[in-house]
């Protein structure tokens, strides 16, 4: 029975190493810096995800001890991950505008990177309740 | 009387079960320390919080984060293999715009971390009025399909649970 589960978890140990190989070789591989930011952001998330399924079942069948740790580590990747992809991708918006042929927002207003921060803008945005700024 | 205890339910269970997850043991100590904290800090950050965003439907939630999460998985699988078996030639990365339905803010912010994590697109941007949402897509022959699967996975699911 041990050997099963310790054959699971190797297999787990594997996959997320090949996940992680994949997506280091994706940011060497693709072109440009937008393509750069997808190998990581993704390819990498199974890669830490099977490493922390493979240890939690370690200590549970193996070492007969419950640890959580694991969920805790994959709830603050998944908060960290899109926050640096957004954060990059403005970085790359910022400096290579000229380079990069974004679509139209469908409005009169720019892409909130784009827009002059010096001028007054009025937020659009509210929450669902009352207006924060009156 | 209740409600001035725990002004915010969610977030006291949120610290609740981030302080047994942080001490990795189920003990009573523990636990009496987790409902102090998320009594507490709910109650001192309340000013912080003025518009707190409504759970119209909080059972829809566990829906949709099964959904993202299987979601997850698969785009794992297809951006390896568009990272491992595609040239960078036949490559066809696009910029693509998301018209928003959305309105609270938290739902928009769950949008595009739910964009970024799944099937070859990234959230970059943000309109300045906030009606649209620009997207990088890693490999999009067809790229209204990806904003009308945007819009019909997530974004109906979502305004389901905020609006």
């Amino acid at each position: 029975m041990d050997l099963a589960f310790e054959i699971i978890i190797s297999g787990l140990l594997i996959a997320a190493g090949v996940f992680g190989i994949v997506g280091s070789f994706g940011l060497l591989k693709l072109p440009d810096t937008m393509t750069r930011l997808h190998a990581p952001t993704k390819a990498t998330t199974l890669g830490v995800g099977g490493v922390l399924i493979a240890s939690m079942l370690h200590f549970w069948v193996l070492e007969n001890t419950l640890s959580w740790h694991e969920l805790l580590i994959t709830m603050f990747l998944l908060l960290t991950a899109p926050i640096t992809a957004n954060l990059i991708a403005k970085a790359h918006l910022h400096s290579f505008r000229a380079d990069e042929k974004t679509s139209p927002t469908g409005s009169d207003r720019d892409w909130a990177t784009f827009e002059d921060a010096a001028v007054e803008q009025q937020p659009m945005i509210t929450g669902s309740g009352k207006n924060q700024n009156t | 009387m209740l409600r001035k205890l725990f002004p915010h339910p969610y977030l006291t269970l949120l610290l609740i079960i981030t302080w047994m997850l942080l001490v990795n043991q189920i003990k009573l100590g523990s636990l009496v320390l987790a409902i102090i904290l998320g009594t507490i800090i709910p109650i001192i950050t309340g000013p912080y919080w003025p518009d707190r965003p409504v759970l119209r439907n909080p059972m829809a939630m566990i829906g949709y984060i099964l959904v993202v999460l299987y979601d997850i998985v698969k785009s794992n699988f297809i951006v390896a293999g568009i990272v491992l078996f595609r040239r960078n030639s036949t490559l066809q990365s696009k910029w693509i715009t998301v018209p928003l339905d959305l309105r609270s803010p938290e739902a928009i912010t769950v949008l595009a971390g739910t964009i970024t994590m799944t099937p070859g697109t990234v959230t970059a941007d943000m309109s300045g009025d906030g009606r649209a949402l620009l997207i990088h897509c890693l490999h999009a022959p067809d790229p209204d399909a990806v904003r009308d699967e945007i819009k019909s996975r997530y974004e109906a699911r979502l305004k389901r649970i905020f609006e």
